[in-house]
């Protein structure tokens, strides 16, 4: 495209639009915002060729504060439009803006097969375990027990685990990290950004209103490094206070456990080394749910494959290039045709 | 490699004129039923005559062998003069087993033809047809000419050489039945060698089989002493001038969404998903890819539509299709489209509902959903085809409303115009005026909503586009900066302004003529759709039998064209035939308060003529 490059450097300020933003004081959106912010910043985005889309939701309100282009759709469309735009302008890089409703209850079924087709989409999912915008139902990933307007005995249905269900649907990209972590967020943004194909990224958000504190046991300060273990390729899987706990493979056994280096005869060497490439591994990290095991930051798995977008437009290309378009008019003489004559 | 194999009529006595017939071709759904009426259209077209089809199939893909419920039929009507529908009652009807028999012999003409396949008149075939006895042999089909033939072993005879296994060579005799169809009516079989050859190109055995077959089918005809029967000519028809093709309702509409397109200077994306009777557009516009055609098979009928929106967010002409189920599946997204004002075409194939109702039957009963079916104030321009020739102009139509207007636009087919074949003169696309889309670039004063003051439409300004960042979306938006707006008076007001933006389609729209008769009147008969044939045809005969009625048939569903009030006041009685139980009359006495009463048929299948005609005598006689 025939753009000026802007002479002067984008700041995060930059992506900013001029609307007042309008989510409850406190709410962890506001930090997600700015990490957004930063990372196009960081990656010198264009503004013009930057869209955001969103289904509904608290969260789906994001587009408006980006100065970016951006479009709030219907609920749980979010991923169908995205694949469409994706399609017709494949220069555009598209971020999709989901809520845990939107993304895994009324638009589940998009999600999946966004995520199946390998479409080149950023897809954020802000997990926040509840509906917001509709006064404080519990979602299809509040934890079993949450007292809700519409569950005041407490819900009793198990929770989808985001990531395990991105994996299940074949991603080649997920990533977990947390709406407060502004050194960590940014990075998982630009790895997302840098994955072409479909990438999934969960980011847990604290909803101060309707579900205050719901990953408080993972995300607070005092607690998150002895309950999260931040993966990074070709690192081993340490965490902990002084470092000292590491997951490795239970001897013997297709399963996890967290163990302390120099006790019990545990050395380093026992301490398994985080392999992004590798699916298996993926889906034991994803299955940590912060129960026994400490709950996985990072990008979990990465592999890329041709996304769908570039496999479309090629066999387009070898189509066109095999049997060329010929003129309309002929087009329609093609095949059995008989003239009447006067 | 194909030889060169025509009917030679010369070599034979001079061959009995007929103006016009209608044949049905019935079988099992696996017997080929569609191919065999398919290429006989093909032959007939070439030959010059004018001609209609009306195929008809069971929803199930193969139903057990020889039940009435799994009998697929292919009806097809030509003529030496102008005709517009199928035809009421089968002159012909080639029956392969028994269960076909049973079907459709009601619908045959008095003393009309009956081919049977006597091959497959067994015990187990007439207890499954639920016959007690042989009908060949309980006098029940008195009063029809009977021709009974073995074509199952006729068949077997003929690809006999070819080593087929007996269960392969019988599925040649929809060929064989053929072969003696051409012989019958003098049709040529070189465009059906042709085919054969190329459908079978890596299969040359089963291409020597099927030729055996049709050349056997044929031969029998000219050698067989067939008492009573003889070859029968139907001479060309008198058409306008110019180049003919068959062409289906669902080729025409993909054609014509392409070339509107291209009017537009856009490229056109299609997202669907598999639903009958409109999967074939999907099909259709996959093999189009050459001219700017994306298609997009979703995950299911939402995702279909949004794909489509997505896509005209970014520049394209999005476009989806469905039937009535699916549809209503869309209906959020469309209201999307429409308070986002983006261009979106929803094509609507219709068939017999409610819920999954009869899929494959056609019914033109998604009016109400088309015009009013949405939540809130959401007013979209309803089209109707009425032929399938028509279908590539409506298609063009759409895409000039849908961008000019930057207006979600509904484009009404139904499963007999998706499935039905006629000859089409083939128009000059260069003859049709172009409507360039110009997108907003100019950054001065830019809000996403600044409108044309004449058409009302919004500016069309897409991502990548330097300076014009914007977010739209489907909360209210102020009319004044575009921005999000909850402010009472406003919405008042874009309420309004949306309305006037589609009603004003009305003035760029044709306004309505008389399709036959006078502008003044006893009886107007008004119709849109597929019903155009038959009442055309019942209108034509009443007026000739000298009855003062007239044919309005209305393409521009919503908005109305502007004459279309003062026109109707003009008649003394007005009718609405439709297939379904009163859609378009509720609509006409809503908006003009005039007494026009319903005709309807909701059976699934297309009205005769004979029906209608009976309809408008009753309606002078009253």
């Amino acid at each position: 495209m025939n753009v000026q490059t802007p002479v002067a450097k984008l700041t995060p300020n930059d992506y900013a639009s001029d609307q007042d933003v309008r989510w409850c004081p406190g709410c962890g959106d506001y930090a997600i915002l700015k990490s957004v912010h930063k990372a196009l910043a960081d990656l010198q985005a264009p503004l013009d060729t930057t869209v955001f889309i969103s289904g509904i939701g608290c969260a789906a309100r994001f587009p408006y504060y980006m100065a970016t282009y951006g479009f709030h759709t219907i609920h749980g469309r979010a991923p169908a439009i995205a694949t469409g735009t994706k399609l017709a302008n494949p220069d555009l890089d598209v971020w999709v803006v989901m809520g845990d409703g939107d993304a895994l209850s009324i638009g589940g079924n998009h999600t999946l097969h966004a995520i199946r087709r390998n479409v080149d989409l950023n897809l954020l999912m802000f997990n926040n375990a509840i509906y917001g915008l509709t006064k404080g139902q519990y979602s299809p990933t509040s934890k079993v027990g949450t007292r809700s307007p519409s569950t005041p005995q407490g819900s009793v249905d198990q929770p989808v685990n985001a990531i395990l269900f991105a994996l299940g649907a074949g991603a080649r990209f997920v990533a977990r990290s947390v709406d407060t972590n502004q050194k960590h967020l940014p990075e998982m943004l630009k790895r997302a950004h840098a994955h072409k194909g479909a990438s999934f990224v969960e980011i847990l958000q604290n909803c101060i209103v309707y579900n205050d504190g719901a990953f408080s046991d993972v995300t607070e300060r005092d607690v998150a490094p002895d309950r999260q273990v931040v993966v990074e390729h070709g690192k081993k899987l340490v965490f902990g206070k002084d470092g000292k706990k590491g997951v490795r493979m239970k001897p013997g056994a297709l399963e996890l456990e967290v163990v302390t280096i120099g006790e019990n005869g545990v050395t380093e060497a026992d301490i398994l080394v985080h392999d992004e490439k590798n699916r298996a591994m993926a889906l034991l990290l994803a299955g940590m749910d912060g129960g026994a095991l400490p709950v996985a930051m990072g990008v979990i798995y990465c592999n890329p494959v041709e996304s769908y977008d570039v496999a479309v437009h090629k066999q387009m290309r070898e189509v066109i290039e095999k049997t060329p378009a010929i003129e309309f008019n002929k087009l329609l003489r093609r095949g059995n045709t008989w003239t009447v004559n006067t | 490699m194909a030889t060169k194999l025509a009917s030679e009529p010369s070599e034979r006595p001079a061959r009995r004129t007929v103006e016009s017939v209608v044949i049905r071709f019935a079988g099992d759904s696996g017997d080929g039923m569609q191919i065999t009426g398919t290429q006989f259209t093909q032959s007939t077209a070439l030959m010059g005559n004018d001609l209609a089809t009306f195929p008809d199939f069971p929803a199930e893909i193969r139903a057990p062998v020889g039940t009435t419920y799994g009998v697929s039929a292919f009806q097809i009507n030509f003529a030496s003069y102008d005709i517009m529908t199928p035809g009421d009652a089968p002159d012909v009807l080639v029956a392969m087993n028994p269960a076909a028999l049973k079907v459709h012999l009601k619908d045959v003409r008095k003393g009309g033809t009956l081919i049977l396949n006597t091959g497959a008149f067994n015990d187990r075939n007439f207890q499954k047809a639920g016959y007690k006895a042989n009908p060949l042999e309980d006098g029940s089909l008195g009063g029809f000419r009977v021709l009974p033939i073995d074509v199952s072993k006729l068949t077997l005879n003929a690809v006999e050489k070819t080593g087929l296994s007996q269960k392969d060579a019988l599925r040649c005799k929809n060929f064989w039945a053929l072969g003696l169809m051409c012989w019958m009516y003098g049709r040529e079989l070189q465009p059906t060698v042709e085919w054969i050859n190329k459908r079978f190109e890596k299969r040359p055995e089963l291409a020597a089989a099927n030729l055996a077959a049709l050349k056997a089918g044929h031969a029998y005809g000219e050698t067989a002493e067939l008492s009573g029967f003889e070859s029968v000519e139907v001479p060309k028809a008198r058409s306008s001038p110019g180049i003919y093709r068959a062409v289906t309702g669902t080729e025409a509409v993909a054609w014509g969404l392409v070339c509107g397109a291209h009017k537009a200077g856009l490229k056109l994306f299609f997202g669907s998903y598999p639903i009958t009777p409109a999967s074939s557009l999907l099909h259709t516009l996959a093999n189009l890819k050459q001219y700017g055609v994306t298609t997009f098979q979703a995950e299911d009928e939402i995702a279909a539509v949004c794909s489509s929106i997505g896509a005209s967010y970014a520049g394209q002409i999005g476009v989806t299709s469905s039937s009535g189920p699916g549809v209503a599946l869309k209906t959020e997204a469309i209201g999307l489209a429409f308070a986002t004002e983006l261009p979106l075409i929803i094509v609507n194939s219709q068939r017999g509902g409610p819920s999954t109702g009869l899929p494959t039957k056609t019914e033109q009963s998604d009016l109400y959903q088309a015009v009013f079916g949405r939540n809130a104030d959401t007013p979209v321009p309803v089209i109707a085809s009425s032929t399938p020739g028509d279908c590539f102009y409506v298609g063009v139509e759409a895409v000039r409303l849908a961008t000019k207007y930057m207006t979600p636009v509904i484009l009404l087919t139904d499963g007999y115009l998706a499935n039905a074949a006629e000859p089409w003169l083939i128009p000059n696309v260069d003859d049709i005026e172009p409507f360039p889309v110009s997108f907003d670039i100019d950054p001065e004063g830019f809000h996403p909503f600044r409108r044309d003051e004449t058409t009302l439409g919004r500016n069309w300004a897409t991502p990548g586009m330097p300076g014009l960042m914007h977010r739209i979306g489907g909360i209210e938006k102020d009319y004044n900066s575009g921005h999000i707006s909850y402010e009472s008076n406003n919405h008042h007001h874009m309420t309004k302004v949306r309305a006037a933006k589609v009603n004003g389609i009305a003035n760029d729209i044709p306004l309505q003529k008389v399709a036959s008769g006078t502008e003044r009147g006893k009886l107007a008969v008004v119709g849109w759709g597929s019903t155009f044939g038959a009442i055309n045809q019942a209108v034509a005969r009443s007026r000739a039998r000298g009855l003062d009625v007239s044919h309005i048939q209305i393409r521009h569903i919503w908005p109305l064209p502007r004459n279309l009030g003062a026109l109707l006041e003009g008649y003394d009685k007005i009718i609405v035939p439709e297939m379904n139980n009163g859609q378009l009359v509720t609509l006409l006495r809503a908006q003009y308060l005039v007494p026009a009463e319903g005709i309807n048929q909701i059976s699934g299948l297309p009205f005769k003529v004979a029906d209608l005609e009976a309809e408008i005598s009753a309606r002078l006689e009253k």
